[in-house]
């Protein structure tokens, strides 16, 4: 038993005779690609716009230019009746009625490490477990053989806690990062010949070999042969082109906004139809304790067309019926204006926007009131007004999991022996479809 | 960066030529007389030996047996430098015939400037996090820059003991761009709001190896920690200010009151006479000024507003000092938001335990200095030896456990698996705190000296050995180690101070760019991790590789294979370049014949070996 060739090297001449025939069946999975299914047929994938540093509600989705804590930010009409959201998102207003809106999230993180944590989990940090993200659960619940690039990708990737974690769940659960989306394949190529590729890998097996004698465990632990072998498969397959955008039209790439979260987006979308099963998306720089409403206005100019454009385009791909998308972040931001023209970090009371998968649109969940929350903004958190019709992460979680036919109640035993379920909330029927 | 690549690639040809030219001489073995006392040395190691033979006897383990001296020296290399031996010091290495080799060895390693340079960058992750220079106060550059220079002295006298250095971080004072240290203070600055929360867990998270973050908020669920403890720690770094000299703790202190004022303040509202005392001293009150007691005929919170319907806010602290009332402004004092009154209230400076080591002199923090790096206080010294245990294992002592969250020395239930530390952290403290004592103890220990083979296969018996450290682990590289090993593969001569401007120079580069996207740990780094689809296809594509392994007439792939005599010599340069070890009987039988007669002459031969020996789980 070859410990790095094994059967890829017939597999790649199968490949290419394939191919150069033209007869499509022979490749593996072709026939069964998720872009050509459709449908109850067509497993479901997540696409997460992660908002990095936590938006401002009251400038994105919850607009109140009535209040004195409004701000500068206009609320503007939107496809959905009485639902306005903040002037700097246009395209996006012309979008809504395909979605749906939660404006009374509740958390109680309000740091950055601890609040990404519990908005991708659904669990607060404990000493004791790493709790697997959102996409990690999805990732292991619905796996699927015929994808051989990672189900679980994260792009434009943010700092060391903002990428979602398997937790107890492995490693390998872990989202695959790229930092420059449609920019950085080049590491998925091999750079030589096929003859050099494989008397490199012919050496690295002697040289592997040696090495695991008396470690088997040990080296295995470290995932390394596994984490090669994946490596080697990927680079072989046909769908890693879902990762370029060498064949989209350069209109597409500008209407989504050529930045990074702009081809992050649109590459999500090319995964997706591959049949990448959660894909998370960064946009940074939402952390505005200070000049808040300036630093809004640049982020939207970002999120708006590459938020659009991808409802758009997912919707024009017969992809929206089994994609859902969430645009979240760690939490919002306070009613209060600081001194820098800033608003802190804020978690009692903020915003999402969930659609796609089947999930029903058009609806809009709960509201806030600035002003009400300015004058209880310093109170403890047990002495403030409830949020109006108040929405716990994990509830916004368990209707994820149930919509992509996952009970949210199912345990996992953890590596500590304790079992856990997979989600403690219960999905908000409301916007199950 | 990039653009000025090409140019100082010329220009580095150019230099390396030059530099081959001229190195006719032989590079200086470690320095020292090769009978040097190790006695005192050996009294300690065998302390850690004995304990680690208790754990193994009692969980009925046998270790693993030790480890070549050759693989001992790269593990030193990795952990105290970033890299791997160059060929040259290998030779050098196994040249050494003198009793106490990796004793000597070790030694001289600490003396090498790339041990300051690189253990500061490791220890300042705990300290002032990964981030760089995000704010126009902090300047990280400049803090490992101060914490190098104070690892660096050869000399013990002119270095500073690790409890001075750690005191200098809490209690550093002026600009952090000429002093390195108070960028330890600035670090707690986040849009211009000083966050002596995030620099109270951190102190304590880095300097006695424990959490209690979650006490900022409400009382420790696990621990014994509380949110008044909190609080009262905290307010050590309440007085600190940027101003145009940098970081102060200006008290605020305006002036004195005869101890009889003391009736004065018995009453909530303000009388006429208090009025016009402070009125005498250049400071108004209004009449609906009031006064709040703090704690009973010591301390009183003096609040005022502009309007008498305005809510009143701090204005005066008034503080029983023994023979007086000192008065003063309450910026300088530490004033909390009260949970349940809404209220601000005032905290005092106060340590969770044993007060009495607190400093006596100075200000709030040089006083906490003091208590943080008491003599008596264990915590201390059990999280630099668990810490440094961790750099150079890849894992904390108490492995289970992330490297800040020991558990407290006086918690009924101490389980002795945290007896090691102590051991270590009393020969630590014996030895002026001087940190490369501690990294010599540890590096000598049998368990820094075994091999990571072990001939059982039963999952809970390697688990236990790991935990018991009665085998090496195998641990994933760090990405500098990674990027630091292929560049040094890469070169045959030694890559450090010495070397020539230009070598430095790439290798500063390639590490910036490999580090971009190989991803850093940040300051998780330490927890047990696995390698990741990304890195493999970096390692095994990315451009390093294709450019390390190049057999371009200057790098150590074409070098090797230029002057190697024979295809023996030719694999065994490649084997101890790239592993610090030599080929197996199995793996010359597989190359050899690669090298062998017209197939050695052909392209990429000597590449492709690289490029395994780069990919393999040994790297």
């Amino acid at each position: 038993m070859t410990l790095f060739q094994s059967h890829d090297l017939t597999r790649r001449e199968t490949l290419k005779l394939a191919a150069g025939l033209g007869v499509s069946f022979l490749l593996p999975g072709m026939e069964l690609r998720a872009a050509e299914r459709r449908g109850d047929e067509r497993p479901r994938s997540l696409i997460t716009l992660w908002m990095a540093g936590g938006p401002s509600q009251l400038e994105t989705w919850d607009p109140h230019p009535e209040s004195k804590h409004g701000g500068p930010t206009r609320a503007i009409s939107t496809t959905i009746p009485d639902l306005k959201i903040a002037h700097h998102l246009p395209q996006m207003a012309e979008q809504m009625h395909k979605l749906s809106v939660i404006r009374s999230l509740v958390s109680k993180e309000g740091d950055h490490q601890r609040g990404t944590y519990f908005v991708q989990t659904g669990y607060r940090p404990e000493t004791t477990v790493v709790h697997p993200s959102l996409g990690s659960i999805l990732t292991q619940q619905r796996p699927d053989d015929r994808v051989e690039i990672p189900m679980h990708v994260s792009l434009a990737t943010g700092d060391g806690f903002v990428v979602p974690r398997g937790g107890y769940l492995g490693d390998e659960y872990d989202a695959f990062r790229i930092y420059d989306p449609g920019h950085n394949i080049r590491n998925m190529r091999q750079p030589v010949s096929d003859e050099r590729q494989d008397r490199r890998l012919a050496n690295l097996e002697v040289v592997a070999r040696t090495f695991r004698k008396g470690r088997e465990r040990q080296v295995d632990e470290t995932l390394h042969q596994h984490m090669i072998e994946r490596a080697l498969t990927m680079m072989l397959s046909e769908q890693l082109k879902a990762f370029e955008l060498d064949d989209e039209p350069q209109a597409v790439i500008e209407r989504y906004g050529d930045s990074r979260f702009g081809r992050g987006c649109l590459v999500a979308r090319r995964l997706v139809q591959q049949g990448v099963r959660s894909i998370q998306v960064v946009l940074q720089g939402f952390d505005t304790h200070a000049n808040n409403f300036e630093g809004h206005e640049i982020q939207c100019a970002q999120l708006d067309p590459a938020f659009a454009s991808l409802v758009q385009d997912l919707e024009e791909h017969d992809l929206l019926q089994s994609t859902i998308v969430l645009c979240i972040g760690e939490f919002g931001r306070t009613p209060k204006i600081n001194a820098l023209d800033g608003r802190d970090h804020w978690p009692q009371g903020f915003s999402c926007v969930v659609g796609g998968g089947g999930l029903k649109s058009g609806v809009v969940i709960g509201g806030t009131d600035p002003d009400r929350a300015a004058r209880e903004q310093d109170r403890p958190d047990n002495s403030r007004s409830a949020t109006d019709d108040p929405v716990q992460i994990p509830d916004l979680f368990a209707t994820i999991l149930k919509q992509m036919n996952i009970s949210p109640d199912r345990e996992i035993i953890t590596p500590i022996g304790r079992p856990i379920a997979l989600c403690e909330g219960t999905p908000i029927e409301r916007l199950m479809g | 960066m990039k653009r000025l690549l090409p140019p100082a690639v010329v220009v580095l040809g150019v230099a390396l030529l030059t530099a081959i030219a001229s190195s006719t001489s032989v590079r200086q073995g470690p320095q020292g007389s090769s009978t040097a006392d190790f006695t005192n040395l050996h009294t300690a190691v065998r302390d850690v030996d004995a304990e680690l033979q208790r754990r193994w006897q009692e969980l009925g383990l046998t270790p693993a047996p030790p480890a070549d001296d050759l693989q001992v020296l790269r593990r030193l290399s990795l952990a105290l430098h970033g890299t791997i031996p160059s060929l040259e010091e290998i030779r050098q290495f196994e040249a050494d015939d003198q009793p106490n080799r990796l004793l000597r060895w070790t030694a001289s390693m600490l003396n090498d400037s790339r041990f300051a340079d690189y253990f500061s960058e490791r220890l300042a992750r705990s300290y002032v996090g990964v981030e760089e220079g995000q704010f126009v106060i902090f300047r990280r550059d400049r803090f490992t820059h101060w914490l190098s220079e104070q690892l660096r002295p050869t000399n013990p006298e002119e270095r500073r003991p690790y409890d001075a250095i750690v005191r200098d971080m809490i209690a550093g004072r002026g600009v952090w761009t000429g002093k390195g240290e108070v960028n330890f203070i600035t670090a707690g600055f986040a849009n211009g709001d000083f966050d002596e929360n995030k620099l109270t867990a951190r102190t304590v998270r880095a300097f006695l190896g424990q959490r209690i973050d979650c006490a900022q908020c409400h009382n420790h669920p696990f621990d014994t920690w509380t949110q008044d403890q909190f609080e009262g720690l905290a307010a050590h770094y309440g007085q600190v200010q940027l101003t145009l000299g940098g970081i102060r703790d200006p008290t605020g202190h305006l002036f004195d009151l005869p101890l009889e004022s003391v009736s004065e303040f018995s009453s909530a509202s303000v009388s006429a006479e208090l009025r016009k005392t402070f009125r005498d001293h250049q400071q108004r009150l209004r009449k609906h000024a009031a006064i709040e007691v703090v704690t009973d005929d010591a301390l009183w919170l003096v609040k005022d507003a502009r309007e008498s319907e305005d809510e009143l806010e701090p204005r005066f602290v008034v503080r029983r000092v023994p023979d007086v009332l000192a008065v003063s402004n309450s910026d300088g004092e530490y004033l909390v938001e009260d949970r349940n009154t809404l209220a601000q209230h005032l905290v005092d400076p106060a340590v969770p335990f044993h007060p009495e080591w607190l400093g006596t002199e100075g200000n709030r923090r040089e006083r906490l200095a003091v208590w943080v790096t008491h003599p008596d206080n264990r915590r201390f010294e059990r999280a630099i030896a668990n810490r440094v245990w961790a750099l150079l294992f890849g894992r904390p002592y108490l492995s289970h456990r992330p490297v800040d969250d020991l558990p407290s020395p006086d918690l009924s239930g101490e389980t002795d698996d945290t007896h090691m530390l102590d051991i270590l952290g009393h020969d630590f403290r014996e030895h002026d705190c001087d940190l490369r004592r501690l990294v010599q103890v540890i590096a000598a220990s049998q368990a820094f000296l075994m091999d990571s083979l072990i001939d059982w296969e039963e999952p809970e018996k390697v688990e236990a050995a790991q935990a018991a450290w009665a085998v090496f682990p195998i641990n994933q590289r760090r990405p500098e180690q990674v990027i630091g090993a292929i560049l040094q593969a890469n070169s045959i001569k030694t890559i450090d101070q010495n070397s020539h401007l230009f070598v430095r120079f790439r290798r500063f580069i390639n590490e910036r760019d490999f580090l971009d996207e190989y991803g850093d740990l940040g300051e998780d780094e330490l927890s047990d991790r696995t390698e990741t689809i990304s890195q493999a296809l970096l390692q095994m594509n990315g451009k390093f590789a294709k450019d390390m392994t190049a057999e371009e007439a200057f790098s150590a792939p074409g070098r090797i294979a230029s002057y190697s005599s024979t295809p023996e010599k030719l694999l065994e340069n490649c084997f101890l370049t790239c592993l610090t070890r030599r080929p197996t009987d199995e793996e010359k039988a597989h190359f050899l014949p690669q090298l062998e007669g017209e197939q050695g002459s052909k392209k990429g031969v000597v590449q492709d070996i690289y490029w395994a020996l780069f990919n393999s789980p040994e790297f």
